[in-house]
């Protein structure tokens, strides 16, 4: 026990020591919530639009400043010619163009018609749904009104209501995607850089020849990643509930215990990659395509896993991070318990048994 | 008694049609306490034969034991007693002279205090420096520290491999020095090191050539197998010194040795003959009969086996 407390300690000199690496260990999960929080957003807020106005009443005018008012839309330009349009489209001026007929007004007040064009950017085809829905939106929230005196035969009407997360926060799907990757890099990527730099450095040929039992050797070398992955996950959870306003609506205990989980799993992986590489370059190399491009990939935290080909659809089930981003949102946002994530967990616990089993088979107790 | 016994031990590496030969049928034993060097050039098989020794090889065929212990079957047991100090420098660079050797220490289950005595000599050199970074020593104080973390734990038998590689000629005595004492406290010592000149300092030697034992003796004793008359030569233009030497009828065998050619006659010749055959191209040329030293061995029996 004294020779594996004095090794942990060892390990913490070498992290300690090494100022650059615990800044950057430290500081990516801070960076990356705050970069994810306000710079990287899929939220579409205050797009330029232009406005072609021929009928210039008091329909048009009251759209107009409802299409101003919300956060959505800035009314950057009043254009008087179909020309100008495209002009500012090319320019990339605008994202949107909204036009009214002429006669607008009248038209609808007299044949219970009237028409708004509504022209895209399409080159984001995301955005450009997102903008014309918003618009659309807006313009059938002003019908609602002005029709609201008058009943109309035979109208359905939708009512939405977003659950957990009404505001349709982006944070609510990246908080627990920056964790699944954090986690991913601090354990799997160090780890594994961790034990082969002691083959590079020849120290592992000395640790051989000593009775430090193998096996303790890399156990102690994975406790330190594993604390640090602790002050991660909770440097996450704080950003988040503190400066993001994304709450923690189910048990925080759980969360940590599943983050926990997923830590070992990845800190087994690590150990896997050290096992059959002896530069740290390949272990580098393999950590961030082994892992790190699916977790970001296939986890469905960038991009929804339901609409890739099928093959892809099965080759994400093997990613852990997958599992760990779907119990994460079910925990933390949705506020579900134990009982709404237990096949996930079995699911990562059969993953990390596996891996660690691997990686005590395949570790060397010689050179060669 | 025997502290290690090597018995037609053989390695190799590679697939078939790359096939590197390190060991082939190496044999011999070291008494405890004794100061045994395995001396031969870079590729002879040093390293391969102590890593096998110090367990962290397999031999392909044959058989070793360290302490009567097995180092297949028994590695468990090996690793607790020998102390190993690799060819490269290996130990922690962010780590200081003082956390390195705790380290060590606590590894094997002991601690500075309890075996102080067996480093006191070589620790006391680098211990004003104890809280400096192990990778900002030089050459020979990495040295001493590394020897002193291989020592620790009190070793019942020490593997050095080239630890006087790369050190230069002061440092190199003084490690030397610093073995022959270690000896007093009667640890089984391995040393292996490509200088010839480093053979004197231990109670016999191993010649060790493309992995096969040329000659297992005591220095004085390779050196006294080594029958015939030498002589060394030296002149203005060596060059064609060395032509002229290696058709003299009484050469055996001449090569450049340092500042002098060396000449191994055949029997019944002798310095005078060379100088008589050297008068006319050669007429200042310096002759004179010497004994042999471990490299002129060295060569002999590397010619002999072909």
């Amino acid at each position: 026990m004294k020779q594996f407390v004095s090794f942990v300690k060892k390990e913490f000199y070498h992290i300690a020591r090494d100022k650059r690496t615990v800044f950057i260990l430290l500081g990516m999960p801070i960076m990356q919530i705050l970069i994810f929080g306000f710079a990287l957003t899929n939220e579409v807020k205050n797009s330029q639009i232009a406005i072609f106005d021929q009928s210039n009443d008091l329909a048009t005018h009251a759209l107009r400043s409802e299409l101003n008012a919300s956060r959505y839309f800035d009314v950057v330009q009043d254009v008087h010619a179909y020309p100008e349009i495209e002009a500012a489209f090319k320019k990339g001026k605008i994202k949107l163009a909204v036009i009214f007929p002429e006669n607008f007004a009248n038209d609808l007040d007299h044949f219970n018609a009237a028409q708004v064009q509504l022209i895209a950017d399409a080159s984001d085809p995301n955005v450009a749904n997102t903008l014309t829905n918003y618009a659309t939106a807006i313009i059938l929230d002003y019908q609602d009104r002005i029709t609201n005196n008058r009943r109309l035969p035979y109208t359905i009407k939708t009512e939405m209501r977003m659950l957990y997360n009404p505001q349709l926060k982006g944070a609510y799907s990246f908080v627990p995607g920056v964790m699944a990757m954090v986690l991913m890099l601090v354990c799997t990527l160090m780890t594994a850089i961790t034990i082969v730099r002691e083959k590079e450095l020849g120290t592992m040929e000395i640790m051989l020849v000593s009775p430090m039992q193998p096996f303790k050797i890399v156990v102690a070398k994975a406790v330190p990643y594993l604390l640090l992955s602790i002050v991660n996950v909770t440097s996450i959870l704080l950003l988040s509930v503190f400066v993001l306003d994304v709450p923690i609506n189910g048990s925080l205990l759980l969360l940590i215990f599943e983050s926990i989980l997923f830590t070992l799993t990845c800190l087994a992986f690590g150990l896997l990659i050290s096992t059959g590489t002896d530069s740290q370059q390949t272990a580098m190399f393999i950590a961030l395509t082994g892992m790190f491009l699916p977790t970001v990939m296939l986890s469905g935290f960038m991009f929804p896993i339901e609409n890739m080909p099928l093959p892809l659809r099965i080759i994400s089930n093997i990613v852990p991070a997958k599992w760990f981003y779907y119990i994460v949102k079910e925990v933390m946002i949705k506020g579900l318990g134990i009982a709404a994530v237990w096949k996930e967990t079995l699911i990562l616990t059969g993953m990390l048994l596996f891996l660690l089993a691997l990686s005590i088979r395949k570790f060397k107790i010689r050179l060669a | 008694m025997v502290s290690v016994k090597v018995n037609n031990l053989t390695k190799h590496y590679g697939k078939k049609k790359e096939l590197t030969q390190a060991l082939s049928g190496v044999s011999f034993n070291v008494a405890p306490g004794e100061l045994f060097g395995i001396i031969g050039p870079d590729g002879a098989g040093k390293t391969s034969l102590f890593r096998i020794l110090t367990t962290l090889l397999l031999p392909d065929g044959g058989s070793a034991s360290v302490d009567g212990l097995d180092v297949v079957k028994d590695f468990k047991a090996i690793r607790h007693r020998v102390g190993y100090m690799p060819g490269r420098f290996s130990l922690y660079q962010d780590l200081t002279i003082e956390e390195n050797l705790e380290f060590f220490a606590t590894i094997f289950n002991t601690s500075i205090e309890e075996n102080y005595d067996l480093i006191k000599d070589i620790y006391s050199q680098i211990e004003p420096f104890r809280t400096r970074k192990a990778g900002k020593l030089s050459g020979g104080m990495k040295q001493k520290l590394a020897l002193s973390c291989a020592l620790i734990h009190k070793p019942s038998v020490l593997f050095l491999d080239e630890p006087t590689t790369g050190v230069d000629a002061v440092s190199r005595k003084e490690f030397w020095e610093m073995l022959r004492n270690l000896k007093k406290q009667g640890i089984t010592i391995l040393v292996s090191t490509p200088y010839m000149d480093e053979a004197s300092m231990c109670d016999r030697v191993a010649l060790i050539q493309n992995g096969a034992i040329l000659s297992v003796d005591s220095p004085e004793g390779v050196i006294a197998a080594f029958k015939q008359p030498l002589v060394a030569v030296k002149d203005a233009n060596m060059l064609p010194l060395l032509n002229h030497l290696h058709h003299f009828e009484g050469t055996q065998d001449a090569y450049p040795f340092g500042e002098y050619h060396h000449v191994v006659l055949k029997d019944g010749y002798a310095a005078a003959d060379v100088s008589n055959y050297l008068q006319h191209q050669h007429a200042q040329a310096e002759v004179q009969s010497i004994k042999a030293d471990i490299e002129d061995c060295f060569i002999a029996l590397m010619k002999q086996s072909g």
